[in-house]
């Protein structure tokens, strides 16, 4: 059974997603950031979706659970998309916009055919188990597909706040996510992995997205030298 | 045991993300001179912001009303310097360098609560004379 704080945080979700949005347009960066907007307008989708779901189903039906996993997997290959396109803005000066391209094709095809034989070997016996691996798993790729463009961020000097900013939150965003389901890998009964870090993980990425929109200015500026921790300044 | 590999490179991960999110908060912030009628409202006034500083100017700037969506920020950052004051006292004695490092951080958090309090002030001040402006 659901709570106010449930459905409060199902509502917040949606108006942070939305909210995204509104500011991208709001500042004239919609097609500027274009998959980070498609990938909030999905997610907003998907939350109306799984309170559809919710509501025509219930909570524990098998519906509910295959709508809520596949639609966050989907998502996680739409975030790909999102990474793909920073890394594009990272080295759109060194125009090598062609191999990022192929790379990331390559890279999207070879996880949507594992993933697709895993589901396969599994379609007779989806347990939860197996959602939560694979959906660890995607967080994971994730996470270091994120790693990989904070390391060119630094090593290329990147100054633009607001990229900056954006990488890192969904670095942050990659790597609770990923946390969370490895826990829940571990130790399948602790209860808040299901109920609480879910919900609150899910909802940082379009806050923290629509501060940077709304708050930081296209021109702000960043030396990365600052955001390295050393121990003399 | 793939899943404990995956788990503590998470954690790791998470925490340098969330230091580097941090710090280019506070970078952001650092460029923002203060206004006289803040130094006034906390008594800073000749001498820098420091550490200690952080808990006072938190607790001022939720009496203003919230300005411009700097909720999330103030919370982050309130957060990371926490996570700071739990270093602080071990490692003044196993590590002066890092104490060093660490109080430095914490005093610009101190001084990212100070700028975020100068817009909250700015903010309600603009709000209330536009108020007058219109009752007259």
């Amino acid at each position: 059974m659901l709570g106010p704080v449930d459905y409060a945080l199902w509502g917040m979700s949606f108006c942070l997603e939305v909210g995204v949005v509104v500011c991208s347009i709001a500042r004239k960066e919609f097609f500027r950031y274009i998959t980070l907007n498609l990938y909030m307008l999905a997610a907003a989708s998907a939350t109306v979706g799984h309170y559809f779901f919710f509501e025509r189903f219930g909570l524990t039906s098998l519906e509910y659970f295959y709508f809520y996993y596949y639609s966050d997997a989907v998502l996680t290959i739409l975030l790909y998309f999102c990474i793909i396109q920073l890394y594009q803005h990272i080295f759109e000066e060194m125009g090598v916009n062609t191999h990022i391209r192929g790379a990331a094709l390559l890279l999207l095809v070879g996880t949507a055919w594992v993933s697709f034989m895993m589901v396969r070997q599994h379609e007779n016996h989806m347990t939860e188990r197996f959602v939560v691996e694979l959906s660890q798993n995607l967080y994971f790729v994730g996470l270091v597909l994120t790693y990989v463009l904070w390391g060119a961020v630094m090593k290329l000097r990147e100054t633009r706040t607001r990229i900056i900013q954006l990488v890192l939150s969904l670095g942050i965003y990659f790597s609770a996510y990923s946390a969370t389901y490895a826990l829940r890998n571990l130790f399948p009964h602790l209860e808040f992995t299901r109920t609480i870090l879910p919900p609150l993980v899910g909802t940082w990425l379009p806050v923290a997205w629509s501060y940077t929109m709304w708050k930081v200015p296209a021109e702000a500026r960043l030396a990365t030298a600052r955001l390295a921790a050393t121990f003399s300044r | 045991m793939m899943a404990a590999l995956i788990f503590v490179i998470s954690v790791v991960a998470l925490l340098q993300f969330f230091l580097s999110y941090c710090r280019s908060l506070i970078a952001a912030s650092s460029r923002i001179e203060l206004s006289e009628s803040v130094r006034e409202v906390t008594g800073i006034e000749d001498h820098k912001v420091t550490a200690d500083d952080f808990q006072r100017l938190h607790q001022l700037v939720h009496l203003c009303p919230e300005s411009g969506g700097d909720a999330m920020s103030l919370r982050a950052i309130g957060t990371y310097y926490g996570m700071l004051g739990m270093l602080h006292t071990p490692l003044r004695g196993l590590a002066p360098a890092a104490a060093g490092w660490v109080d430095r951080e914490r005093a610009s958090c101190s001084y990212f609560a100070a700028v975020a309090l100068d817009a909250r002030i700015s903010r309600t001040r603009l709000l209330l004379e536009e108020q007058s402006s219109n009752q007259l």
